[in-house]
Order: structure tokens, then sequence, then C-alpha cells
């Protein structure tokens, strides 16, 4: 089974990009059009809604579905895919390639971001590696458990915290 | 006197503060020797709990020697008695101390105007945690002012150590009273969720009391392994399905008593309910993430018990009472009476039937106490629990 400790640093910037793609994809589901007019590349407005759904995709993935680091390199992946579309629109004819070379950088910094959470995911997984402490002795008990059972049966309850003759599950003069 | 300061989230630091002094006449000073970071210092540390204020000094779980005593107390409490501290303050004099609901007392709260505003009633002050419950300083510090302290304490006698006692302020009679008010019966099945300090106490307590089996549930490897040791059967829920273990461990009919032993930071592997609460807590509509309880009223056999000694703070979403209803579920939570459970307990721990120390896995200095709560909430280094030498 693979490794990730819900609550580490990696696991929190993981989360921080289930978050971002969450945003990201709903907004490029629903103005998928208007992205694609400021990009200058209205011929892609389809491909745009459908990266919405694959960002969407990635960031339940990275959110609910347990090990994040498939979900991750998903990303990282989806960020190569973003960069060559892009890339179709870096023409002179593109009178709007300047906003082309900003969604460039801004997907360089996600995809920076995408490959040092993956990084920093396997590093955990691998310092993980390490066998966990063996707290096998430790039972705090003077016996073995079973041998314990029942030796506090004479503790003093106050009433109050009894319960109910007719809610106990024991069968009559048991107990 | 130095002392773990509250800053933010996630930011504790061990500063240098004035020296408590006393301030009524119940009033004792106690130097503290050994104090303990709980797990519900997590939910201040993660600021989770609201009613923290930068400046105020962390910590509930603590003991050590009386120094000075306020001159209404000095029929109960003498300068050089070691003592160990309950983390609920308690007068003794209220309707409710007087039935033994010491973490109800009407009167220790010292701003009772403002709990009064949110619980509608107010609870017992606690040390070292949030303005809601007093605002009384901590014990994760070298000195700490013991309000109440003709009844806010536990004698010590000679020849126990710190560590075999310390967990009689918080952890010990919080496991104890979680398994108690279940009422265990010999033929009951009693599933724990949770094998954090509370978790492993509330384990043995169960087995003690005589639970025909008791079953842990947690996904760190060294807390099962220190859970299977107190007599548990355990589920790893990032490996197995914790509703299935359960109905075949218990022949289909489910546990007959459950307990919360995680309470408001509960984590859960790829559950749609576990998301939502992180969705809705990111966006500040719920305080608490309340997996363990939808889950326990799932898996409980009908008329069976549900017992809450995690702590929770505010609003929890989506929560199935009408399954709690139908099934006829008795519930039993509350902050600990602690002073209800320490003679007995005290008297176990004297001979022999249980040493709580095994608990411990790190020990350290009060100026390492900032690291350790980083390594205890992210249960590095195998950590279960720290305890700190002011």
């Amino acid at each position: 089974m693979a490794y990730y400790r819900r609550g580490s640093s990696a696991d929190a910037m993981a989360r921080g990009m289930g978050w971002f793609s969450l945003g990201f994809g709903a907004a490029e589901l629903v103005a998928g059009r208007g992205i694609a007019r400021w990009l200058g590349m209205e011929q892609h407005t389809g491909l745009i809604r459908a990266y919405g759904v694959r960002e969407i995709t990635a960031g339940v993935g990275l959110l609910a579905m347990g090990d994040p680091k498939p979900w991750m390199w998903a990303r990282v992946a989806g960020d190569v895919l973003d960069i060559a579309t892009l890339a179709t629109g870096l023409n002179d004819d593109n009178p709007r390639r300047r906003n082309v070379e900003l969604a460039l950088g801004a997907v360089a910094v996600a995809t920076a971001l995408d490959v040092l959470g993956s990084g920093m995911l396997h590093r955990e997984e691998e310092e993980a590696l390490t066998p966990p402490h063996d707290y096998s002795d430790r039972s705090g008990l003077p016996r073995a458990p079973d041998a314990m059972r029942g030796s506090a049966k004479d503790a003093p309850i106050p009433d109050e915290l009894r319960t109910p003759k007719i809610l106990q599950f024991h069968p009559i003069g048991m107990g | 006197m130095r002392a773990l300061v509250w800053h933010g989230t996630a930011d504790i630091r061990c500063d240098t503060v004035p020296d408590p002094g006393l301030e009524h006449p119940r009033d004792a000073i106690v130097k503290v020797t050994s104090c303990a970071i709980c797990g519900s210092d997590l939910h201040l540390y993660d600021h989770f709990m609201p009613g923290m204020e930068k400046g105020d000094i962390m910590g509930h779980e603590f003991m050590g020697e009386v120094v000075e005593v306020g001159s209404e107390a000095k029929s109960a409490l003498k300068v050089g008695e070691r003592v160990v501290v309950p983390f609920t303050i308690w007068c003794g004099d209220c309707d409710q101390c007087k039935r033994g609901n010491y973490s109800v007392c009407e009167r220790s709260n010292r701003n009772k105007a403002t709990a009064d505003k949110l619980f509608g009633h107010t609870t017992a002050g606690l040390f070292g945690y949030t303005h809601l419950t007093g605002g009384y300083a901590g014990g994760q510090a070298e000195y700490v002012r013991v309000p109440f302290a003709d009844r806010t304490h536990v004698k010590i006698p000679s020849g126990l150590s710190d560590e075999q006692v310390l967990f009689l302020g918080d952890i010990f009679p919080t496991g104890w009273q979680a398994a108690a008010q279940c009422d265990i019966q010999p033929t009951d099945t009693v599933a724990v969720w949770g094998c954090g300090p509370v978790g492993q106490m509330t384990i043995r307590s169960a087995l003690l009391l005589g639970a025909k089996q008791v079953i842990a549930i947690d996904r760190v490897p060294e807390r099962l392994s220190m859970a299977k040791a107190g007599g548990a059967v355990t589920i790893n829920f990032a490996e197995e399905s914790v509703v299935e273990r359960l109905n075949e461990l218990t022949d289909g009919k489910g546990p007959e008593k459950c307990i919360d032993a995680v309470g408001m930071e509960a984590h859960a592997t790829a559950t749609l309910d576990s998301l939502y609460d992180r969705a809705k807590q990111a966006l500040m509509l719920e305080s608490d993430r309340a997996h363990v309880l939808r889950e326990m009223i799932y898996v409980c056999r009908p008329a069976g018990t549900l017992s809450v000694p995690g702590v929770y703070g505010g609003l929890i979403d989506k929560f199935p009472f009408g399954m709690s209803m139908n099934k006829g579920l008795t519930w039993r939570m509350g902050q600990t009476n602690v002073n209800r459970w320490t003679d007995d307990l005290l008297n176990r721990i004297q001979e022999g039937q249980i040493d709580p120390s095994f608990v411990i896995t790190h020990t350290v200095g009060l100026d390492q106490g900032p690291e350790m709560y980083k390594t205890f909430r992210d249960k590095q280094d195998g950590c279960i629990k720290v305890v700190l030498k002011p």
C-alpha cells in the first residue's frame, strides 16, 4: 500500500494544489470562451473546457482519493498539455500573444510547484520506509492482557452512569 | 519564568514571562516538575478552537510541588506537598460539584458571561484552554497558579514517579471515564476510534473493566502496535474497511459500545464526508470534522452506547441524527470529571494494576516544547506522548 501522511507539509501542498485544481477547473469550465478570447485562441474553447474537467478530476483525486502522488503526477502531465496548447498561440499573427506569454509563465510556476510537491511526497514515502517504532512491549499491565481482563470490574462507578437493565445486552443473571 | 506561549496557528514559543502569584485566598502556586502535551492541545496549536489570545500559556496536564498556599487553602494543602493538578478547575461548593460533575463546575470559569452566551450555561474553568474556559494560564511552565487549590489537586504519596502519576491529571481519568460511562458488561465488544494517548488509556480501561473484546481503530502502525499490546484487536482504516471488519468481529451485530477518542480533527481515507468536512472547515462554515461520530452511529449495535471523550469545539454538519434516534443509541460525553476517578485510579497505580507511563515516547526539556508540538501533531518519530521537564 502506498504511503502518505495526512497533515504533513507535503500533504498540505498536495491538498493546496487540489483546491487550486478545483477552482481553476471550475473557471475553465464556466468561462472557457472568455479565457479562449483573452488568449486570442477562440478555436480552442472546447479544449479549454475539457481541460477544466481534467483539472476538477485531479482536484477531487488529490483531496479525496487517498494517496495523492498519482494525482500530482497527473497534474504534471496536464501542465505539459497546457504548455503544448499555449505554445500554439505564440505566433506573430495572434494579437493576444502577450497574454499567452503571461499564461505560459503561470503554468510554468504551477508545473514547478507540482514537480516539487510530487518530489516531497516521494521523499516522505522513502523516509517512511524505515520500520515503524515497535511498541508491542508497552502494555502498561503487569500480566498478559487476557489475564488482566475484568481486574477492575469492582470499580466504583456511580449508579447514574450505569446502563438501564432494559438496555443491557448480556443475558439476565450475567455480569 | 519560562513557559510555552501561544502566538498563533502552529506558533508556540518558549518565552520568558512573569512569575504567577496568589490572586485569591484559595489559590496555590505549584512549581511544575513534569507536564505533558495533550492531544487536545493540538486543537489549539492548529487553531481550531476559538478563544485563544496571543500570550496565553499552554498546558493542562501537569504536576509538581506546592510552593505557596493562600490562606483559605491551607487546611487542604501544605507547602512541599506533591500534587497532580486536574485540568478541570472545581470549586467543590456549587450544585454540580456536589454531584461530582466537576467538569461543569458553575463557579470556576471566571469568564462565565462569555461561556453562558456560547454554551447556554457555563462549564468549568480549564487550565490553558482558551478564554472561553476562564483564560487561566496553563501548566507548560515552570510555575503555575492553581485556583480553588483546596479542591483542585490530587495529592501524590511518595514512592511513585512523576511518570507513573502525571496522567492522573487528564488522559488516564479521561480514558477511564470514557469506558466507565459505557457501563461495560462482560459480553460487550468495545470499539475505540483513535489510538493516541487517550485512546490507549481507554483501551486498557475497557479491558480492566471487563470487556469481552476491545477493538482499536487507527492507521498509524506504532499506535496500533501499542494498542495491540494493551489487548486490543486492531483495525488499520487505511488498509481495511472499518465497517466490514467490525461486523466480522461482532457476528454482524456491531459493537455494543463505541468510543470516540479522536475528536474534532478526524482524518479519514477517501471518504466523501471527510472531503465535505475539509471543504466546509476551510471555508469556516464548520469547525469540527465529524467522520468518527458518523461512523460510530452507523456501526453501533442498536440500543448501544456511544461515548465521546474526544474534544469537539463547535459546529458539525451532515450529522445522521435520525439514524441515532431510530437505533435508540445512548450518548455519553463531556469533559472529564477528573477528581471523581482519581482516588480509585491512584490506588490502582499503587497496587501495580496499571502503569500509565507505558504511553510516554518522548521526554524533553521545556525549551524543546515548540518543536515537540510539531513532532506530536505530525506523528513523527513514533511520537505518541510527550513529557516536558521544566
